[in-house]
């Protein structure tokens, strides 16, 4: 446990969201020096660091830069404040408590891509978290950071906050362009992908928020130092946010690569009443389980995907021994269903059918056939939509009655 | 009279236009200004954003169903949001709701008689870390008890 946080770093810190107190801790700095080189020389940095996106796919962050035309203008980008993957809970502390490191991220990014224009898009619950960030633009704006002529270089950057509005599916990031654009937040099919054809037709990079505020320490301490930490594949440090049954709840940065065991044994102070684990959510709602002899898989984009898995937003939510499966996919099942947007049949219907179904195992009236049914409706509902949406429903389904298909065979009596 | 913004909020508005490179991108900032000017949007703010941005009301009202979060109509003065989602019901999020429900006496998606307290179940609320959780307006109470909820409510006068 010797790694000390360096997204994390300050957020406890009284004042830590102000200027000043931003500005004596190197605040900036990363920024100017972005500015002062080739904007393709700083997507060549990224690149070089490893980083992958913090939001959910983890795609190589510089990469997806280079896809943007070097013809097509104006360029956009819209920062994802969205978070409402259920269990994720780490973004509202950058944005809360870390504001400038953000902006400081944003205003990177939007040089490597020559971007004048950047949205937050926050979501509409976090009323505090889009106040902070907005006193903290103001803040920005009076230095000389953002609007005209930023830092002297003859480069223009507006930074305008979009508050959500209370739907799941804008955070997926076709769907939240659509949102910025003043429509219903449904998502578009892809391709053409946003790099090229984005907010208002134009290229427009998608980024989360996590990944923004690796970036001034990425241009601060360089690729290499970035290397440095994690795995060859999933390179740095990630924010997990720690849920369900563990004694310390929490966010919890550590290099990637770092064994599940440690993050819920160490850090997060072990289960909760000391009781048995059942099962882990490793990355977020609709990430398929962990169980409790797979511990020792090491968090990282390769190691969750060979276990069938994936790393995700970085949500782990530990269920302890009496946790009713079916209880829980039935909660999750609801989510879905709930936040699908209604475009697309499978979707639609799946998961209505799949809350429908768990539900009535759950009260007592299942019937046998009714979880090979739920297998197939899964089956149907993956790959098969204009959004993964309906992939992020079935996929934990399935990972609940596969692996717990006992509980719900228990639960099923005739 | 048909609602129409203050000074004060048509200059909010007007600011919020130079952001965007059309008028309807300005949608939902515009609905938000409406939720601080009237406390809530329905049809009449729909209409005054749709004349506002040369757009349908109807277009203004399917945009506006889509979203949960605008504070509409029915809502209570203080309107209460208790996360409904699993890391939140596996620290017992379903006791803070029936707690809440019998002390008020209403049900979900129902307002109290005085037209103080209204109550929904949402989701997640990236809360989870520091679960149950719930929203009231727009502040967060984590962390929840039944007898937190008690002196909550009670301190809201
Ligand atoms: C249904 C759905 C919901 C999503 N929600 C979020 C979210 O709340 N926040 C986020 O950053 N990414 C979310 N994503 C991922 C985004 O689509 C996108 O991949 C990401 O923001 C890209 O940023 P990154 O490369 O920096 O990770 C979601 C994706 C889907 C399919
Ligand atoms: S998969 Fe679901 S959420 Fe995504 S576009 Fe289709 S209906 Fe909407
Ligand atoms: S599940 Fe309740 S705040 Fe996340």
């Amino acid at each position: 446990m010797a790694f000390e946080p360096v997204l994390l770093k300050y957020i406890n810190i009284e004042n830590s969201e102000k200027m000043d107190f931003y500005l004596s801790h190197n605040g900036y700095e990363g920024a100017k020096k972005a500015l002062s080189m080739d904007p393709k020389a700083v997507t060549e940095e990224v690149k070089a660091s490893g980083l992958r996106g913090r939001g959910g796919a983890g795609f190589p962050t510089g990469l997806k830069w280079s896809f943007i035309p070097a013809d097509k203008k104006p360029v956009y980008l819209s920062c994802n404040a969205d978070e409402s993957e259920p269990g994720t809970f780490k973004d509202r502390y950058i944005l809360e408590r870390d504001p400038h490191e953000l902006l400081e991220g944003i205003i990177i990014c939007c040089w490597a891509i020559q971007s004048n224009q950047a949205y937050i898009y926050i979501r509409g619950e976090f009323t505090l978290g889009a106040k902070i960030v907005n006193r903290a633009i103001k803040e920005a704006r009076e230095k000389g950071y953002i609007g005209k002529n930023i830092f002297g270089k003859g480069f223009d950057l507006d930074v305008f906050v979009m508050r959500g509005a209370g739907a799941y599916i804008c955070g997926e990031e076709t769907a939240q362009l659509t949102s910025i654009e003043g429509s219903r937040g449904n998502p578009k099919l892809k391709p053409p992908f946003p790099a090229v054809v984005g907010l208002f037709g134009k290229p427009t990079i998608i980024n989360n928020v996590e990944t923004l505020a690796n970036l001034p320490h990425i241009m601060n301490k360089g690729a290499d130092w970035h290397k440095s930490f994690g795995t060859e594949k999933s390179p740095g440090f990630k924010i997990f946010s720690v849920s369900g049954h563990v004694k310390k709840p929490g966010n919890y940065e550590v290099p990637l690569g770092t064994p599940l065991r440690e993050i819920i044994y160490e850090y997060a102070g072990g289960v909760l009443n000391d009781k048995k684990i059942k099962a882990v959510i490793p990355g977020g709602s609709s990430t398929p389980l962990i169980t409790p002899d797979q511990l020792d898989i090491t968090m990282d984009y390769e190691s969750l995907q060979a276990a069938g898995s994936m790393l995700g937003s970085g949500a782990i939510t530990v269920l302890d021994e009496d946790v009713c499966m079916v209880d829980a996919i039935w909660n999750l099942m609801r989510f879905y269903h709930h936040e699908s947007c209604g475009q697309c049949t499978p979707c639609r219907e799946g998961t209505g059918w799949l809350e429908k179904l768990v539900r009535r195992i759950k009260m007592g009236e299942g019937r046998k056939e009714d979880l090979d049914n739920i297998l197939e409706i899964c089956a149907n509902m993956q790959g098969k939509t204009i959004c993964v949406l309906s992939d992020a429903a079935a996929m934990p389904m399935k990972s609940y009655l596969n692996t717990f298909k006992h509980e719900f065979e228990a639960m099923i009596r005739d | 009279m048909s609602k129409q913004f203050s000074k004060e909020k048509m200059d909010e508005y007007e600011e919020i236009l130079t952001h965007f490179p059309n008028k309807k991108a300005a949608l939902l900032p515009t609905l938000r200004l409406v939720e601080e000017e009237f406390g809530y949007v329905d049809t009449e703010g729909c209409k005054l954003v749709a004349d506002l941005l040369d757009l349908s009301p109807a277009y203004v009202y399917g945009v506006l169903t889509f979203y949960t979060h605008y504070n509409r109509e029915w809502h209570g003065r203080y309107r209460i949001m208790v996360c409904a989602t699993l890391m939140c019901a596996l620290k017992d999020s379903l006791e803070i709701v029936e707690h809440i429900k019998k002390k008020l006496n209403i049900e979900i998606g129902e307002r109290t008689a005085d037209g103080k307290f209204s109550l929904e179940k949402v989701e997640c609320l990236a809360s989870c870390g520091t679960a149950p959780a719930i929203q009231i307006n727009e502040d967060y109470y984590e962390n929840l008890t039944p007898e937190k909820v008690d002196k909550i409510l009670n301190d809201l006068k």
